[in-house]
């Protein structure tokens, strides 16, 4: 990876969104100054669809605001930002499927305080739209009274995901989906993926510069993604439509385990760091104990965290088949688009033959119910088996 | 069996102690009902020396029969092996032997002698398929002049598992509790234990498309407290079994079916029968109405008991849902 000349420099197609936010950082600045400052507020909502880098726009401009250098993306204050250790920026990642009051109070205190290195205080909110009903009304509260040098980040997938009260409150910094080409420059680029891969990932990601970088790099998650994609193609038959499903749920929680694993190792090994394990003499013990409790916190959050990545999953899978009868719609209608699952062309061709356009809405309809009822609970199998079914009888 | 028919030497072979029991009291009362005046010596291999035998089977002041039971005679002891052997060759008039042996291969020997002096053999083996339990469920049931269903039967199996002295046990309880033909709603009455088996009745005669008892079957199901979440776990499993075996891919084998349908082997042949009658837009409706209703149990503000009813109608009615 090439040395970071900015905090900005992980935005990928955001070029309003950086302008819009380096002019809130000068006026910051000024603001600290003791002049007006009137380009700063207290109170952020980043909204964009998933994979726009909603957070990462966020924790640029937190690295920003604390950087004496405006967000030079290379001093000790920005790579503790970036690194998450910096003692004056809160983050909240709801590992679970939801944040509750309890939990939002204690952050509510916790940002009141007083900025530890004399710039600011700033919480950074991710899926704050995860925040109950009860947490958003504590939430209110403290963004309706602000302390002085207190600033809230918080990200949410758009602006009507938060009660209307709060997003009143905020100003919204909006990213876009980013073009293909930006993703293919910054894969190509940053993380030095041939041109090809990087080309065909970022299609296929449709956007969303995690799965592209993950699909880019990832042979195993290419792998999954094709298999996810042949699967119209060979449903001709009930029994058919029961191995699909069941193959399905494999090939997600064969991907989330591989996501969650890799998170899981990291997470333990940095808190065992922190309680000097290894460690020997007065005090030890006292601290091993609180270290098994502090893991076995950390393992309860790894769990939920789990439920969640594998639902994020599996609507990775089912999007994947959205695209690809959306490009079977397109070649129906003779739309002249780019395939974001171009590398399936006889498949495609095969079924954009076999069917009618209306049949083909009605089966992206089937795989949007199955994406419902995932999240409505229903045990993903049945769900998808129905959805299978659906898209057998067309 | 009367007295005459009798036969003078009997070898019951297996290991199921409740059939043994049974062929054994059957021999003595036949004896019994020709002759009031009987003995019966039941002896296991402890109780049987040279000397007992001699006295057992040595002509009668009296001339009364006498009926000797030799237990586990596999275990007998080689001179003792000898002694029966040599008596076999020269049987008393009014003795019937009778020959209980486990069936391996201990004590073949003595197997194979009272085979060729003629005995009269009865299999006594466990059962070791579900076919013989449920012929085994009739005739306990036949035993007692009753009669029970055959779903019933199966459903009984389900409740009970495969020990036959328990199966017998539950046979009588029913025989005695219920009146005129037993079916299976007098068995889920009656074996409760097992909620899960209850769930896949239900889903049984759905996928049947025997709608009233279907429907009685739910209704007992979540009167004994299954989970709502089961029986629709269960309605799924019916029709992914429907599913599989229905429209097969091709070149697949029945383990691989039995595999993906999420059933033994031998249940196949039950999921064919109830897969007659489905259409693959059946089967496609049945399982958007499992997945509606799943929807519909974990959401709040709902009765998930009526949302499995209506699930069961619905899916009751698809079975007879026109081919395209
Ligand atoms: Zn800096």
């Amino acid at each position: 990876m090439l040395k970071r000349m900015s905090v900005f420099d992980d935005l990928v197609g955001q070029d309003t969104v950086i302008e819009q936010l380096r002019s809130a950082t000068r006026a910051a600045g000024e603001q600290l100054a003791g002049g007006a400052g009137g380009g700063m507020t207290h109170a952020w909502l980043f909204t964009g669809p998933p994979g726009s880098g909603r957070a990462e726009a966020a924790r640029a401009f937190a690295a920003a605001l604390q950087c004496a250098d405006g967000g030079c993306g290379h001093c000790s204050s920005c790579h503790q930002v970036f690194a998450g250790t910096h003692t004056d920026v809160l983050y909240v990642r709801p590992s679970g499927l939801s944040f509750g009051v309890d939990r939002t109070r204690e952050l509510v205190l916790r940002a009141a305080s007083r900025p530890t290195s004399g710039r600011f205080r700033i919480v950074l909110f991710e899926d704050a739209d995860r925040a109950t009903e009860a947490a958003s009304n504590a939430l209110l509260k403290a963004v309706e009274e602000p302390s002085p040098r207190t600033v809230w980040l918080l990200c949410t997938p758009t602006a009507e995901d938060m009660l209307v009260t709060i997003r009143s409150r905020c100003r919204q910094v909006r990213l876009r989906t980013p073009p293909t080409r930006a993703v293919v420059d910054v894969l190509v680029n940053r993380d030095g993926v041939a041109p090809d891969t990087a080309a065909e990932a970022a299609r296929a990601a449709a956007g969303h510069i995690e799965r592209a970088r993950r699909l880019a790099t990832d042979p195993d998650a290419r792998e999954r993604r094709s298999e996810v994609l042949a699967i119209p193609a060979r449903l001709d038959g009930m029994g058919a439509c029961v191995s699909a499903a069941a193959r399905l749920y494999e090939l997600a929680e064969a991907e989330a385990k591989a996501t969650t694993s890799a998170l899981d190792e990291q997470e333990k090994s940095d808190l065992k760091a922190a309680f000097g394990e290894g460690g020997t003499g007065k005090g030890v013990a006292k601290a091993v104990r609180g270290a098994a409790g502090a893991i076995k916190d950390l393992e309860e959050q790894q769990k939920r965290r789990a439920t969640r990545i594998k639902r994020d999953t599996y609507d990775l899978a089912l999007m994947d088949l959205v695209a690809f009868y959306r490009d079977v719609l397109a070649i129906q209608l003779g739309a002249r688009v780019e395939l974001s699952t171009g590398a399936h062309e006889a498949d495609l061709m095969r079924v954009a033959r076999a069917s009618s356009p209306e049949s083909t809405l009605r089966r992206i309809d089937a795989i949007m119910a199955c994406r419902e009822r995932i999240a409505a609970n229903v045990h993903p199998q049945i769900a998808m088996e129905a959805m299978t079914a659906a898209l057998y009888m067309g | 069996m009367s007295s005459a028919s009798v036969p003078p030497l009997s070898i019951i072979v297996g290991d199921e102690e409740l059939l043994v029991d049974r062929a054994v009291a059957e021999l003595v009362a036949a004896v019994r009902a020709g002759d009031l005046e009987v003995d019966v010596h039941d002896l296991v291999p402890s109780q049987v020396t040279a000397g007992k035998l001699v006295e057992v089977t040595s002509p009668s002041l009296f001339g009364e029969r006498r009926v000797v039971v030799l237990r586990s005679a596999q275990d007998l002891t080689k001179d003792l092996v000898a002694e029966v052997t040599g008596y076999l060759k020269d049987p008393a008039d009014d003795v019937v032997m009778v020959l209980a042996h486990a069936g391996g291969a201990k004590g073949k020997a003595l197997l194979e002698a009272a085979t060729k002096a003629g005995a009269t053999r009865i299999n006594c083996a466990k059962p070791t398929k579900a076919a013989e339990r449920l012929q085994f469920i009739k005739g306990e049931f036949s035993r007692a002049d009753r009669q029970i269903t055959a779903d019933a039967a199966q459903a009984l199996l389900d409740a009970v598992g495969s020990d036959l002295r328990e199966i017998a046990a539950a046979c009588t309880q029913l025989v005695v509790d219920t009146d005129g033909r037993v079916d299976a709603a007098a068995v889920a009455r009656y074996h409760t234990g097992k909620a899960e088996a209850s769930g896949f009745t239900v889903a049984d005669r759905t996928v049947e498309g025997r709608l009233p008892e279907a429907l009685e079957q739910l209704r007992w199901s979540l009167a004994v407290g299954t989970a709502p979440v089961l029986i629709n776990s269960a309605l799924a499993g019916a029709v992914r079994g429907l599913a599989v075996v229905a429209q097969p891919q091709r070149g697949v084998a029945d383990a691989e079916l039995a595999k993906r349908a999420k059933v033994p082997p031998w249940k196949l042949r039950t999921l064919r029968q109830q897969a007659r009658g489905w259409t693959p837009q059946g089967v496609a409706r049945a399982m958007a109405v499992i997945a509606e209703t799943d929807a519909l149990i974990k959401g709040a503000g709902r009765d998930p008991a009526y949302a499995l009813e209506r699930a069961v109608i619905e899916i009751a009615a698809a079975r007879g849902s026109v081919l395209r």
